[in-house]
């Protein structure tokens, strides 16, 4: 019975997803949807993506990571490394597109797991510091390295040197990869997503999820029934970066031009998505993929007000508060609940 | 559950409501008006050289309204902020698209520029950047650009520093290797001052999440004895160095290029620390020709403060504009690919004269880059006065 009601819920989850993705298809067939919409199809769902791989972390193990934007920058160059390098190959482009995807998600679990080894003996705020200074370490580092071939062979650097004769700079240090081919798609992103949704909700929904939970509720009692705790946080964690890869993976194939700077992989983006997981609703997978779209969207669906567009940036922030409250101040949750319960009274007479 | 049905519903609601207020009016191209976008940043960190440009590209639409707009059809003028963010960036572009957009002036930094550029030549719509000065910026046919790049400003500014009295002085590099501008023009400074022989002494670096103490990377040039030091950094930066190498007793000539220009308009700046500072500038605010005093007056009028040479370049893309789709004899109800087509053609053939950031003309290659002469300016008393 028990097991049913999750499965639903999952099912739902999946269900705005798929409503979400046939409704813009159908906007977009029929022409009904403009270029700067478009547009933003493809972001909306890796930050989805991020949010609810972040959620994993945060909502379900319990343990505040602020180095996500980290992972995503390695999952970012790593695989936009590899679609530069084929990119005029005789490969075709679904096949190099899926094997980047593969490259950016494996680098990233692999990162995630070297740097779960020592972070993971930390707990709460330690925690989040360690892991805000790995994935500024990462990103410093991808913005320092040079990385090109030429006629002499390959060349590794972190300061800048010139190429003999015919060759290519790869990474070109602050200035990152350029000509990345534009491979994502809304349908790639979209099946993303939903594979996050699968997998992680999975994992929630299992043994290893339950093991995961109790560790968050309670890691002296988890420990005492013989849970290895460490196994179950490294778990969790690599999984998390492996996501955050992938999502960097369509990142870096949607703009054309890859760079290491902050406003990409700094901490700030790792605290935004953190902001999509907090006001989705910790631990509610949901939560995040709704609060992340919505979030993501809201400042650009507000270009459209004409003069008041100048504000957009306060607007944002106004509205981010104003949800922030709403949501959790004690005051407007019971005014909420009282309001909300005679309307749910309703519809269950009704129905 | 059901609370959590309704909640459901909601965001269903607002999400619904959201992309069907996007799903009317598409892009409609104009008829009888052309439509002119801009994209840069006019929030974040990067903001005044975004908003200098929106404001300066105003100043040249209404001026060319009231002349009678370009080929006796009006312009309408839209600008989109970009947050200096490449993602954002195709965002905006993508929303001026929406309106109609036929021609972009933009963007006004190289990262989103270079992003921005890949969506300009899926669609051949026409851009010039202001200000963009990465190599890659105008990588492609449809790509033009008013400022010069990046290596050009660094080998010019060595090849002035060679040509002047400074040339047997010991140079020390303060940049900043975390932006494109900055190691761009570091790249092509180191290397062409290798070839004329200059003696660069010391070479440091920092980084855009170390940039308020600059103390280590003064001692280090003072230890090597620099008395030139090369800064082809944002004035901001440069704000803190001059403030912080009197703190250390370090007095050397500083040698800047147009990033540095608008260090004296920042907040609570100590004019008198700029006193000598040198700057490579196609643009200076205190010319005296009637263009400059012209453009300055409105855009003080305007704003309250004095344009930067952003501004100055942003000013010059639209006039170039109006006299190639003069020449080309450019209609708005052309297509949006043939104005570009047009336009390429144009760029090439036309002579710029009378123009705020070239002492004489600007002329372009097919490459999309300017030909025009750089100007060292040097701060006298408080003003930018043109070196000798």
């Amino acid at each position: 019975m028990k097991l049913r009601k999750q499965t639903k819920k999952e099912f739902i989850t999946y269900a705005i997803v798929l409503l979400f993705y046939a409704v813009v298809m159908i906007l977009d067939v029929t022409g009904n949807l403009k270029s700067h919409t478009k547009g933003l199809l493809v972001p909306v769902c890796y930050y989805a993506t991020a949010a609810v791989s972040l959620n994993l972390v945060v909502g379900i193990l319990g343990d505040l990571s602020l180095g996500h934007a980290g992972f995503m920058c390695v999952g970012a160059f790593s695989s936009s490394l590899f679609s530069v390098v084929f990119k005029e190959s005789a490969m075709p482009v679904g096949l190099r597109f899926l094997i980047a995807l593969i490259i950016g998600t494996a680098v990233a679990a692999l990162f995630g797991f070297l740097i779960g080894i020592p972070v993971l003996r930390l707990n709460g705020d330690y925690l989040a510091i360690v892991t805000l200074a790995f994935g500024e370490i990462i990103k410093n580092i991808l913005a320092a390295i040079y990385l090109g071939y030429d006629e002499a062979g390959v060349h590794l650097s972190l300061k800048s040197f010139t190429l003999q004769g015919e060759g290519k700079m790869l990474i070109n240090g602050a200035m990152g990869i350029q000509g990345v081919p534009t491979d994502s798609n809304f349908t790639v992103a979209t099946l993303i997503l939903i594979l996050t949704l699968v997998v992680v909700q999975h994992i929630v929904d299992s043994r290893t999820g339950r093991a995961i939970m109790s560790i968050r509720d309670n890691r002296i009692a988890a420990e005492s029934i013989g849970i290895n705790v460490t196994k179950y946080k490294m778990l969790a964690f690599t999984v998390s970066a492996a996501i955050a890869g992938t999502v960097g993976v369509l990142f870096s194939h949607n703009t054309s031009t890859l760079t290491a700077a902050s406003n990409y992989f700094g901490y700030n983006v790792s605290i935004m998505i953190l902001v999509y997981v907090v006001l989705g609703g910790i631990g509610s997978i949901r939560g995040s993929v709704i609060a992340a779209a919505l979030l993501y969207a809201l400042p650009e669906m507000l270009r459209g007000l004409g003069n008041l567009s100048n504000y957009r940036m306060l607007i944002y922030s106004v509205i981010l508060i104003a949800v922030m409250l709403w949501n959790w101040a004690p005051a407007a949750r019971t005014w909420r609940e009282k309001v909300f319960a005679g309307k749910g009274g309703k519809a269950d007479a009704a129905s | 559950m059901k609370k959590k049905v309704v909640a459901l519903m909601m965001s269903l609601v607002m999400g619904m409501s959201m992309l069907a207020a996007c799903g009317e009016g598409g892009g409609a191209a104009g008829g009888d008006t052309f439509k002119i976008g801009g994209i840069g940043p006019t929030t974040g960190p990067a903001a005044i050289y975004g908003s200098d440009v929106r404001d300066a590209i105003s100043i040249a639409v209404d001026e060319i309204n009231a002349a009678g707009g370009i080929n006796g059809h009006q312009i309408e003028y839209k600008f989109e902020d970009d947050e200096h963010n490449a993602e954002k960036s195709v965002n905006a572009y993508n929303s001026l698209k929406d309106w109609g957009m036929q021609m972009l002036i933009g963007t006004v930094t190289s990262g989103p520029c270079i992003a921005v550029s890949e969506k300009t030549r899926e669609d051949n719509m026409f851009m010039l950047t202001p200000s963009g000065t990465a190599v890659q910026c105008v990588q492609y046919d449809n790509a033009f650009r008013v400022c010069f790049s990046d290596p050009n400003q660094g080998a010019a500014s060595a090849q002035y520093i060679a040509d002047s009295s400074l040339k047997d002085s010991a140079i020390g590099i303060i940049y900043d290797s975390s932006i494109e501008y900055s190691t761009g023009i570091h790249d092509s400074f180191v290397a062409k001052a290798g070839e004329l022989g200059l003696n660069i002494v010391a070479d440091t670096s920092f980084t855009g999440d170390s940039n308020t103490d600059f103390t280590a990377q003064l001692a280090t040039l003072a230890d090597n004895g620099a008395n030139l030091v090369f800064l082809p950094i944002y004035y901001t930066e440069a704000s803190l160095i001059l403030q912080q190498e009197k703190t250390i007793g370090f007095d050397p000539v500083f040698f800047g290029c147009d990033g540095m220009d608008g260090i004296l308009e920042v907040e609570n700046f100590d004019k008198s620390l700029a006193e000598g500072l040198m700057l490579l500038t196609p643009f200076s605010a205190t010319a005296t020709d009637d263009l400059t005093v012209n453009f300055v007056n409105k855009f003080r009028e305007k704003t309250g403060h004095v344009p930067n040479q952003f501004g100055a370049d942003a000013y010059d893309a639209v006039y170039t504009i109006k006299k190639v789709a003069e020449e080309q004899g450019i209609t708005p109800d052309m297509s949006i690919s043939d104005i570009c087509d047009k336009m390429k053609t144009g760029m090439t053939t036309v002579t710029m004269d009378n123009v705020l950031t070239s002492p004489t003309t600007i002329t372009w290659t097919a490459a999309g880059e300017p030909n025009k002469d750089p100007r060292a300016v040097v701060i006298q008393n408080g003003e930018y006065v043109l070196a000798e």
